[in-house]
């Protein structure tokens, strides 16, 4: 097992990450999927990650969200550990109860939106709130229409998720994880699974969260100008590694490595 | 003697075999549902002791014929000095045979819900029993209710073999009546409508409300 004393048990110090990866490995039998990876999201950014299938981005996201256990190295959100536990003054992998609650600060949306079929959208995005938070009802549906509101959703909040399109459903979603209040979102090609004319009302909303504060956001997607558009940073991953990181303008227009420069005409040509 | 008076003759009996046929029915009914759900639950459990055990109660109440098992438990329980009744035999063992079918219900149902919706209730937070409940067996439910309007129909079939440890059902009045009259047509064709009209014009039909009912709590009305 790996020797973990060499890890804090938690960050300290004035400017501390609201997400960092330290040394994070994953495999999955011979193939290796991240590989050392090492990235630090501040309070407030908004991060993209582009690159090729396969590369393991949805494998990062997945990752802090705890759906998947880590290979080797250790997540932080806002400073504390979030995949290993502090027991006798050391680092321990994190038992299922830590877990449950260190992964409530953070927030996910999904290629295909994984609302419950059973609930309504008003439902959706109270369940977490009342079961998870304890809020009251009356509180929990407050919070819930007033983000439904906020995404557009609100005359349709008594419809099921088979009533409605897949942008609606989207933006549902984005609403039922915000219920929760995260600290960080996490977003999955949440448009991969959109048709064209839709996608716009959900990279708006998207687009409306940057302006709010208090928001970390980590996000893949292959919508090139859209990343371009609101990413405070783009990382391009290549082979379970950061190639390349920058800020929008200067990776789009001066991609530095050379796989970067091929990805994104590879991506251009396909446009 | 006509059909009609042999009716008013003797139909009080076969309205009395009934009567005790359905309380039979709803009795091994809701001890299968429970058993399907607790075992079909336990079968999916990480705790290979429960689940061995689960698995086994399955293999063995669906591997052996319900009337041997209906037999054991009323003729060898007792040199256990386990003594039932007729009537608490008879629903615990048809109610214990269908409960290992439901089991195998419950468990592929409660595995064919998606596994995003699984992701999704995790990324909530949500605990693992109020995943289970609120989120999982709700959707399990509506995929299995089909299923379990056929297990109904064979589970009423199977009460009919409760007569034979002297529960007075339909089946066991239909059997004392031919015995006593020799109208064996009368007697057994009376029978077989009950039941035909019992599992087509009730349980059907309730199956099917049940499963609009269902279908428009999942927005599929
Ligand atoms: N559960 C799993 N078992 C085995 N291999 C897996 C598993 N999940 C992912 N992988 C592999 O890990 C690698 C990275 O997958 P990941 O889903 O992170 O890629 P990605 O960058 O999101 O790709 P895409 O753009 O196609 O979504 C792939 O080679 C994939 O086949
Ligand atoms: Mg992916």
């Amino acid at each position: 097992m790996e020797d973990l004393t060499s890890y804090p048990l938690e960050l300290t110090g004035p400017d501390i990450p609201m997400v960092r990866f330290l040394n994070v490995r994953k495999s999955y039998g011979e193939l290796i999927v991240l590989d050392n990876l090492n990235l630090d999201i501040s309070p407030n950014e908004m991060v993209t990650i582009i690159g090729p299938s396969g590369s393991g981005k949805t494998t990062v996201l997945r990752m802090l969200m705890t759906l998947e256990t880590i290979g080797g190295g250790v997540i932080y959100v806002d400073g504390k550990p979030l995949t290993h536990m502090p027991k006798n003054g050391a680092l321990v992998p994190a038992d299922a109860r830590y877990l449950r609650k260190a992964r409530s600060s953070i927030g996910m949306c999904f290629q295909h939106f994984n609302l419950f079929p059973h609930m309504t959208a008003l439902q959706n995005c109270m369940e977490g709130p009342v079961q998870v938070l304890g809020l009251s009802g009356r509180e929990a549906r407050e919070r819930a229409e007033e983000l439904l509101m906020m995404v557009g959703m609100i005359d349709k909040k008594d419809q099921h998720p088979s009533r409605l399109s897949g942008g609606q459903q989207q933006r549902v979603a984005i609403a039922r994880a915000l219920a929760m209040r995260p600290k960080v979102m996490l977003f999955d090609e949440v448009t991969s699974a959109l048709d064209p004319e839709v996608i716009g009302e959900v990279t708006n909303v998207i687009r409306d969260l940057t302006t709010r504060h208090s928001l970390t956001m980590l996000m893949v997607t292959h919508q090139m100008g859209f990343a371009r558009d609101i990413s405070d940073r783009v990382c391009f991953f290549f082979g379970g590694k950061i190639e390349e990181q920058d800020s929008p303008d200067e990776l789009f227009s001066n991609p530095k490595s050379k796989r970067t420069q091929q990805f994104l005409s590879a991506v251009k040509a396909a446009d | 003697m006509s059909y009609i008076s042999f009716l008013s003759e003797h139909g009080s009996r076969f309205i009395d075999g009934a009567l005790i046929t359905g309380v039979q029915f709803f009795c091994s009914l809701a001890l299968a549902a429970v058993i399907a759900h607790v075992f079909g639950l336990v079968m999916l459990s990480s705790n290979t002791v429960v689940k061995s055990f689960a698995i086994a109660y399955v293999e063995f109440f669906r591997g052996t014929s319900l009337l041997v098992q209906l037999f054991w438990l009323f003729y060898v329980l007792p040199l256990f000095g386990i003594t039932l009744n007729n009537f608490l035999t008879g629903f615990l063992a048809v109610g214990l045979n269908l409960g290992a079918y439901g089991a195998e219900l419950v468990r592929g149902a409660i595995l064919s819900v998606p596994r995003g919706q699984w992701e999704a209730s995790y990324a909530l937070s949500l605990s693992p029993a109020k995943r289970m409940r609120r989120i999982i067996i709700p959707q399990a439910i509506a995929t299995m209710l089909p299923a379990w309007g056929n297990l109904a129909i064979e589970l009423l079939k199977s009460t009919a073999l409760v007569g034979l440890i002297a529960v007075p059902d339909l089946m066991f009045q239909a059997r004392e009546l031919n015995n006593s009259t020799y109208l064996s047509t009368w007697t057994f064709g009376t029978a077989l409508i009950i039941y035909y009209v019992s599992a087509r014009f009730l349980i059907t039909p309730c199956m099917r409300r049940l499963e609009k009912i269902m279908a428009r709590r999942m927005g599929r009305a």
